[in-house]
């Protein structure tokens, strides 16, 4: 349990921090909440040479609406998005997400940047990220190819297990999520063994009317893909729709045929597929009672 | 239920009091082992093997020592030129310390670095290289014994295969005549698989050597500091340690559940390194090490039949069981038991005949097998038979509750001797049973389950009706490496009437600074505030076998019962010679003698006490103290009905326990309130079998389980609000007429709720499933599709 | 190794040790500061046994890097007794929510946090407010109620407070 050693940098501005990150490298980690790279440091399954502590950037820790998103700090704690009352109230599926992330201790800790920028399709906020069509802002080094900030839609940041298209040398700082206006409702269903434990399945599903009629649908999936997985066909049945529970549990079915689950100790690929039908179905029926006023 | 017969300020028996312990645990200043620090005192971390079987090529521990901060590595070379490198089990098999020529076990200890810090003890592992030659594995136990099995002790002279020893119990005969002259005959394959306790503080020790007085000192995790003390000096006596000259302290311990039963070899290896090199070594393992390579329990494979009449008279109980005991027969079982007390199997019911065969194999996997709170296997027992009676229920269409009280022994047959040769000492299982039906509703429940079933929703009620077996035990048949498992306790009176009193068990969260000084209390009067318990060293503890298979009330709360006697017996002719009375013309009341008839003429036990120190009868020795040595005539024989109300998403597997009744009888109570918090803590650790916890090797010994990440522990979310009650039935032999209580729970509740998921699907034509019940377990007996 | 001089406020103390980059907090509080109430109970942080509170929220302090608490605030278990013990450590006692003593601490950390920011938490709230700390002994239930007596005490001493 004990980890291999590193020096330790604590940068207090974002600049210093991208600068460092261009200095030392690929052995240089980003330090945000820590609780997916301390623990893989503790069983030396990662030994980087260098962590670059962020968390004295604290003007990364915001939750608040504007210009049409809802906009979220990166180092924006779990614990203070499941608490926040903006998101409570106009974005309950963050709340969703974010609550059965971990544990309460260590969502105390961990950040929402961090959550998506590790890259892996086991963690929460991606699949909902995606079916919330969000967007990452990204700041790397000023110079030749712009002003050092770039904004990269969800469906081009997750490339593989692990792998964003985030650069070496960039830091992911914000998250924007196109605000809620007219009629929609979205909800995030995670099936886990026990609290704390990496998704047996989930599913995101964020849905908008006109009306009665669907009019746009994004469904996402956690832990059945090398990345989060964007069921589109499930979508595009949607689209059109009133959403009836035949129309929920077709969708679901689509759902669970555009996932690629792995059998391993959580379950059988069969078992999750089916487990992918269930939870989208619910989760989609759960995005409609929202839309129509529900909690 | 009976009043108390001590105030609430003498706190006696009955008493909810609070635990005098907490003071400390509350503060943080508990002292566990890794709290512990000595001048000088130095680190050590073990290498472990990857592999379940190979051979150990060499080991190069160049790059090591040339780290600063490591000053030594330690292999089994070094531990053979002591003759150090392999030790007894505790059932008479041999294990190793360190290997020399191979490894069995995936996790097993290959070599120990010995640094100035943790940090650099852990580096100093990464940089120890080991060649291995892997062997073919053995992980199947029905394939150990294949003629073309590798043997795994090919170390054992005269070892020509797997198999260790076969044992049997019961009336082989007899019982196939019962077989074959019963309307019904239901065979049921049930495995009961690896499971871990993973108690939260994990296994550990700091070894001292004291040169010049050639004293050793170990600070260790063990529920058994004697019995480490005296194998210690069987073992190492050669290396010139003597048991005088030998200390074992158990500080405080954070959970045992039979966990810190055993002598891991991470506790020789330090003490070895301590006596050698003269320096204090602290031993802490990790929680990885703790579950991989640490005693586990259960693995049972046990092919059960039981015979019974269409009326639903249930005639007879046949089982045959493999299990496999890893590398080494290291449980901890008394030595007549290799297979504990299974033979309890026949259960709450009045079986004539019964036969159960066990053969115990060897694997490559750690060693172990009782080491999570099962009474020396009477989980498995229970599980068995608690199944079985619901296949028969199942299968003549009987309710399940009605078919055990059919056939439980009534209250009348006690003492009662089973099929299997137990002799239970009392029971009343129709009365738990009824109350634990009324208190749960269940004429209800099935109305509603009725109803439920027909909107196509499923719900489940499971009951268990468990007979336990604890207080190991009488000293004719019950012995541990041929030590005989009586147990002690030793009390001495201050002259201003305070007391102390020193035990041979040793608790590990039980409460015994409490509920010793709670008997003491019912017995003597002293407040039991006024009353020090001292457990686990074993320079001032008089000589016992430690606290497992909840056997710290029947033996050592009875010789603590049985020395106060003593002590009373002496106090009763201070309190004459103080009264000038004949001792005859004396009665008792709680804390003090008096005059018969003269209420007025009495002198207190405190006063008492005052006397033997100033002015005790001449003829009669000072002081006011006594030792007993308690050898149990039989074993007690707690009891309980539990029942389990689930619901199951159909479309999840998941299982939602709605709610548990658990009424349980231990006889005499001493204080109620710990007795329930044993009961909640007993209750989750059989939740988490039923639903969450397995340890698995893949076909190349490759453990799964072992870290929290996938050893399932739940937390207070997944464990429900547990309900309880009780009946109580005194134990006749017990001098306090109590049993014993912690590990009924643990023994009652997987069956109890693998009982209500069957029953949730018995529509469906479920019949069995085996443990743990994970959703996706649950999902496909409901769907009806093979195992992936 | 290189090793730096950090300062950390523990208990109210400012106490100053050199620490190693790696070395993990817990183990700054249990060998460099001899406060060994907070316990270690795993390596995949999943037991909550070193539960500590960093600047006055509840963490698993075998997952935080010493460095890291430079120049901030530690509360452990042997910060919670005043002039009479927390109400938490007092319903501990009380309702029993302890037997051998190993997850304590954390879970009495854990729930102060639990408690500052919600005064009266329901059971589940409760059960999932210390969903990150295990235990093996209690089975869950007296710990509950213990979390519930101190919320009714604190009330109590609020109500109190304010007249």
């Amino acid at each position: 349990m004990i980890p291999g050693s590193f020096d330790y940098h604590a940068p207090s501005s974002l600049d210093e921090a991208i600068e460092l990150l261009g200095k030392l490298g690929e052995d240089a980690k980003i330090l945000a909440g820590g609780h997916s790279l301390i623990p893989m440091m503790k069983l030396r399954l990662a030994e980087p040479t260098h962590l670059v502590d962020i968390n004295g950037l604290s003007d990364l820790n915001y939750i608040k609406e504007q210009d049409g998103y809802l906009c979220i700090g990166a180092m924006t704690t779990e614990s203070d998005l499941e608490t926040s009352d903006l998101i409570l109230e106009k974005y309950p599926i963050l709340k969703d997400t974010s609550e059965v992330i971990a544990d309460p201790l260590v969502r105390n800790l961990a950040t929402v940047g961090g959550n998506i920028a590790h890259g892996d399709p086991a963690n929460d906020h991606p699949a909902t990220m995606v079916a919330l069509n969000a967007e990452i802002v990204v700041n790397g080094p000023a110079g030749l190819l712009g002003g050092g900030k770039r904004t990269i839609p969800i469906d081009e940041f997750f490339v593989g297990p692990l792998t964003t298209a985030l650069a070496e040398n960039e830091i992911l700082t914000e998250i924007r999520v196109p605000s809620s206006n007219g009629k929609s409702g979205a909800s995030y269903i995670k099936l886990e063994r026990k609290v704390g434990d990496y998704a047996i399945a989930g599913a995101a599903a964020a849905l908008h009317f006109d009306g009665d009629i669907c009019s746009k649908a994004g469904i996402a999936l956690t832990n059945v893909g090398p990345t989060p997985v964007r069921a589109t066909q499930a979508q595009d049945a949607l689209v059109g729709t009133t959403i009836t529970q035949e129309d929920a549990e077709k969708a679901g079915e689509l759902a669970a045929a555009a996932s690629h689950p792995v059998g391993d100790h959580r379950g059988s690929e069969e078992y999750k597929r089916a487990v992918v039908k269930v939870l989208t179905t619910r989760a989609i029926l759960k995005a409609k009672s929202r839309a129509g006023g529900e909690k | 239920m009976s009043k108390c017969k001590t105030s609430a300020e003498v706190g006696g028996m009955g008493h909810s009091v609070k635990r005098k312990e907490d003071a400390r645990f509350i503060r943080g200043q508990g002292t566990y082992v890794d709290d512990i620090v000595r001048p000088g005192m130095v680190f050590m971390d073990i290498v472990r093997s990857p592999y379940a079987h190979a051979k150990i090529k060499s080991i190069n521990a160049e790059k090591a020592l040339a780290l600063p901060g490591v000053a030594a590595v330690i292999t089994g070379e070094t531990l053979k030129e002591y003759n150090l490198h392999m030790m007894p089990t505790l059932m008479s098999d041999t294990q190793m310390v360190l290997p020399i020529d191979k490894v069995c076990y995936q996790a097993q200890e290959v070599a120990a670095v010995i640094a100035t810090d943790r940090y650099s003890a852990a580096d100093g592992v990464e940089l120890v290289e080991v060649e291995y030659e892997p062997l073919p594995v053995v992980v199947d136990p029905h394939k150990a014994t294949d003629p073309d099995a590798p043997i795994i002790r090919d170390d054992k002279e005269g070892q020509t295969s797997n198999h260790i020893w076969h044992w049997e119990n019961g009336d082989k005969e007899g019982t196939e005549e019962v077989f074959q002259s019963s309307d019904v005959v239901i065979k049921q394959k049930i495995y009961l698989p690896r499971i871990h306790v993973a108690s939260i503080e994990t296994c550990g020790c700091v070894s001292e050597f004291d040169k010049a007085n050639g004293k050793l000192t170990v600070w260790m995790t063990t529920q058994a500091p004697h019995a480490v003390r005296t194998v210690l000096a069987l073992v190492a006596g050669h290396v010139g340690l003597q048991e005088d000259k030998i200390r074992i302290i158990s500080p405080d311990i954070g959970g045992g559940f039979g966990g810190k039963v055993p002598i891991y070899p991470g506790y020789v290896i330090a003490i070895a390194a301590s006596v050698v090199t003269g320096l204090p070594i602290k031993w802490i393992e990790d929680r990885r090490e703790n579950l991989q390579a640490d005693s586990f329990a259960r693995d049972y494979h046990m092919d059960c039949e039981i015979a019974a009449d269409k009326d639903g008279t249930l005639k007879g109980l046949r089982i045959k069981t493999l299990a496999d005991n890893g590398y080494a027969d290291a449980a901890a079982n008394p030595s007549k038991y290799p297979a504990g007390m299974f033979s309890i199997c026949t259960g709450s019911y009045d079986f004539k005949k019964a036969f159960v065969e066990v053969d115990g194999v060897y694997t490559n996997k750690p060693p172990g097998g009782v080491a999570y709170r099962c009474s020396f296997r009477v989980t498995e027992a229970v599980h068995a038979i608690e199944r079985m009676v619901d296949l028969v229920a199942d299968e003549i269409m009987m309710d399940a509750a009605e078919l055990r009280m059919k056939n439980f022994i009534p209250k009348e047959a006690f003492p009662y001797k089973s099929p299997t040769g137990w002799e239970y000492d009392s029971g009343d299982y129709h009365t738990a049973l009824q109350l634990a039906m009324d208190n749960v509703g269940y004429d209800e429940l099935l109305k509603e389950q009725k109803e439920k079933r027909e909107k196509g929703e499923f719900m489940g009620i499971g009951i268990c009706s468990f007979t336990e077996v604890v207080g190991a035990g009488p000293s004719k048949d019950f012995d541990i490496l041929g030590i005989k498992m009586f147990d002690s306790s030793e009390i001495r009176i201050h002259p201003t009437g305070k007391a102390i009193a020193r035990f041979g068990t040793k608790s590990q969260g039980q409460g015994h600074e409490t509920t010793y000084a709670q008997i003491i209390a019912e017995e003597l009067g002293i407040p039991y505030t006024d009353i020090s318990v001292e457990e686990g060293d074993t320079d001032t503890a008089p000589y016992g076998l430690g606290t497992y298979a909840s056997r710290s009330t029947p033996t050592a709360g009875a010789a603590a019962a049985m020395a106060c006697r003593k002590i009373k017996a002496k106090a009763q002719k201070i309190a004459a010679h103080l009264l000038e009375a004949a001792e005859e013309d004396l009665e008792w009341e709680v804390g003090k003698f008096s005059v018969k008839g003269v209420p007025e003429k009495s002198v207190t036990i405190q006063e008492i006490a005052f006397a033997a120190y100033t002015n005790h009868p001449q003829g009669l020795e000072a002081g006011l103290e006594a030792t007993h040595y308690y050898d149990p005539p039989n074993l007690t024989f707690p009891f309980g009905s539990y029942i389990a109300v689930v619901d199951i998403d159909s479309e999840t597997g998941e299982v939602k326990i709605r709610r548990f009744m658990a009424v349980d009888d231990c006889g005499n109570i001493i204080n109620p309130m710990i007795v329930e918090g044993q009961i909640h803590g007993g209750l989750a650790q059989g939740l988490a079998p039923a639903l969450f916890e397995e340890i698995s090797y893949d076909d190349e010994g490759n453990i799964h389980g072992g870290s929290f990440m996938e050893y399932l522990v739940p937390t207070a979310v997944e464990t429900p609000h547990w309900e309880t009650d009780k009946t109580t039935t005194p134990s006749p032999h017990h001098p306090l007429g109590a049993k014993g209580v912690g590990e009924s729970p643990t023994v009652g509740a997987p069956p109890a709720i693998v009982n209500a998921v069957v029953d949730a699907l018995s529509h469906l034509g479920v019949k069995h499933i085996d443990i743990p019940m994970t959703p996706e377990k649950v999902w496909r007996a409901i769907h009806k599709q093979d195992a992936a | 190794m290189a090793s730096r001089s950090i300062t950390v406020t523990i208990n109210g103390e400012a106490r100053t040790s050199d620490v190693e980059d790696r070395l993990l907090l817990v183990h700054l509080i249990r060998d460099n500061f001899a406060l060994t109430g907070t316990h270690i109970g795993c390596d995949t942080t999943h037991c909550g046994a070193c539960t500590i509170l960093l600047d006055g929220k509840a963490v698993k302090s075998c997952t935080v890097f010493a460095v890291q608490a430079n120049g901030r605030d530690v509360t452990t278990i042997e910060g919670m007794e005043g002039e009479a013990l927390h109400p938490l450590q007092e319903g501990f006692v009380e309702e029993h929510g302890l037997q051998c003593g190993f997850c304590t601490p954390g879970m009495i950390m854990s729930s102060k946090h639990l408690l500052d920011k919600n005064s009266s938490p329901s059971e589940d709230e409760i059960r999932w407010g210390i969903s990150g700390n295990l235990c093996r002994c209690t089975g869950y239930q007296n710990i509950v109620k213990a979390v519930q007596y101190a919320s009714n005490k604190l009330q109590e001493i609020d109500n109190e407070g304010g007249e």
